[in-house]
């Protein structure tokens, strides 16, 4: 299968297998009007198989959902077809309009402009606490 | 909150009891004392200065409190009772009700059935917001009343064993409770429950984590003769999962004197109250029985605390 090269863009590495459309998703993807491709289930020697996420455009991305989602995942920025800089993701202390707070004793589930806010509690765990309930929040 | 000047202004809000240091608890007891001492210094003490109770759900015995305390130091009180009597039900929001409202006090007391509003509440109120309870979440001027009134039974915070007794799991002033005791040097927990009602296993974490001792037991009897304290909470039948269960367990979780025949000459016996049949009236009428003493603590509490939001300082520069 070719799949052309990113001119001035993204390549998202290293995604887990079968988790590229839940990025695809958060990083409103769909919104772009430039060449999007999705690769799924590519042999990877470091993982056995890993997606792959490759947008021709400079768009601004949001490293704290991508490193939320999976901090595995590799950022190649593009420019001019050059590897331009390889980011290397963190698990986010704080995940604000990322992810919603189901306590449905939540502030958040009745006041609807109020961002939902996540912070850290536990970095191995990957465990968040919801900024207003405290509702616990793992991490896949 | 911007101020006037267009700078971010600082205002003091408590919204969980870890908001406030042990320096802060400590000088908060202190003033809670003196207001005992030398009750004609505090008689006018907030003349002039307004109070907003904002009960966005019913709650007699705190909103009492608040208003008792502030009327107690010569202020004035407005506000609602339920949700029904404020622009709530015109579908107003939290943020924009408290930044009106503080436009005619000085400070506000709220109460809010949704956990969390205090925090929407303290983020863009321009005076100071204390939480006086936000669903199951906290009720922080619950722990500081319990705080004064085992400060004031037992002269001490620390060295001490708590027995914490009934429904663990949702009680929230056991949590609150828990995570300000185990500030203190050499306090440790017994946690006397049914197995469907013990704290949960991030509260045990955390006691883990600070390094304080606990133990888990189901009868009440087996750990009365060690306590300092007792806190009781009441067990509801509906948080059993099973009938059998709740026969079988819940005369274990009724205090009475029979009882309390194993127990220490100078136990302290609290209850948060609203009591139903968790404590026997028999025991109302035993010296160790505290838990109405505990209400006139939280008036007291509630006075010092307002003040110290209010940024007076009747100790004179004590912090």
């Amino acid at each position: 299968m070719n799949i052309d090269g990113v001119k001035n863009g993204y390549v998202l590495d290293h995604i887990e297998a079968g988790r590229a459309m839940e990025i695809y998703d958060l990083l409103k993807l769909n919104k772009l009007n430039c060449c999007v491709a999705i690769i799924q289930h590519v042999n990877s020697t470091k993982y056995g198989k890993k997606d792959i996420i490759k947008i021709d455009e400079d768009i601004e991305i949001d490293l704290n959902v991508l490193g939320y989602i999976d901090s595995n995942i590799t950022v190649n920025k593009v420019r001019d077809c050059e590897l331009l800089e390889k980011v290397h993701l963190q698990v986010p202390s704080t995940l604000k309009g990322v992810i919603k707070c189901k306590n449905p004793r939540c502030i958040t589930t009745v006041e609807q402009e109020i961002e939902h806010c996540f912070k850290l509690v536990d970095r191995d765990k990957k465990l968040y606490r919801c900024c207003y309930c405290d509702s616990e929040h793992v991490a896949r | 909150m911007k101020g006037k000047d267009g700078r971010m202004k600082q205002v003091k809000n408590l919204v969980n009891i870890t908001d406030l240091s042990l320096k802060e608890i400590e000088y908060l007891i202190k003033i809670a004392d003196d207001i005992v001492k030398h009750p004609e210094k505090y008689n006018e003490i907030c003349k002039h200065k307004k109070l907003a109770t904002l009960f966005f759900e019913p709650s007699t015995r705190t909103r009492l409190s608040f208003e008792a305390a502030m009327l107690e130091m010569g202020g004035s009180v407005l506000g609602f009772s339920e949700a029904g009597s404020s622009s709530a039900t015109k579908g107003e929001s939290v943020g924009d009700t408290v930044r009106t409202v503080g436009c005619y006090v000085d400070v506000i007391a709220m109460r809010h059935p949704k956990e969390g509003a205090p925090i929407v509440a303290s983020q863009v109120c321009q005076v100071p917001i204390i939480n006086a309870g936000d669903g199951g979440h906290f009720h922080p001027t619950q722990t500081l009343t319990d705080l004064l009134t085992i400060n004031r039974c037992k002269k001490r915070l620390d060295n001490m064993t708590i027995g914490l007794c009934g429904d663990l799991k949702f009680g929230r002033t056991v949590h609150s409770l828990i995570e300000a005791m185990q500030r203190y040097n050499n306090v440790s927990f017994v946690l006397i429950s049914p197995p469907e009602l013990q704290v949960p296993d991030y509260i045990k974490e955390s006691l883990k984590n600070s390094g304080t001792s606990f133990k888990e037991v189901q009868r009440l009897e087996d750990a009365m003769p060690e306590l300092d304290v007792l806190y009781m909470t009441r067990v509801q039948k509906e948080r059993f999962f099973n009938e059998a269960d709740y026969i079988r367990l819940k005369d274990s979780y009724i205090l009475d004197l029979a009882k309390l025949k194993e127990a220490r000459s100078d136990l302290t016996i609290m209850h948060p109250l609203p009591r139903v049949n968790e404590i026997s009236r028999e025991v109302d009428d035993d010296p160790r029985a505290q838990y109405f003493y505990q209400v006139l603590c939280g008036k007291h509490i509630r006075m010092a605390l307002i003040l110290y939001m209010l940024g007076i300082d009747p100790l004179e520069k004590w912090l």
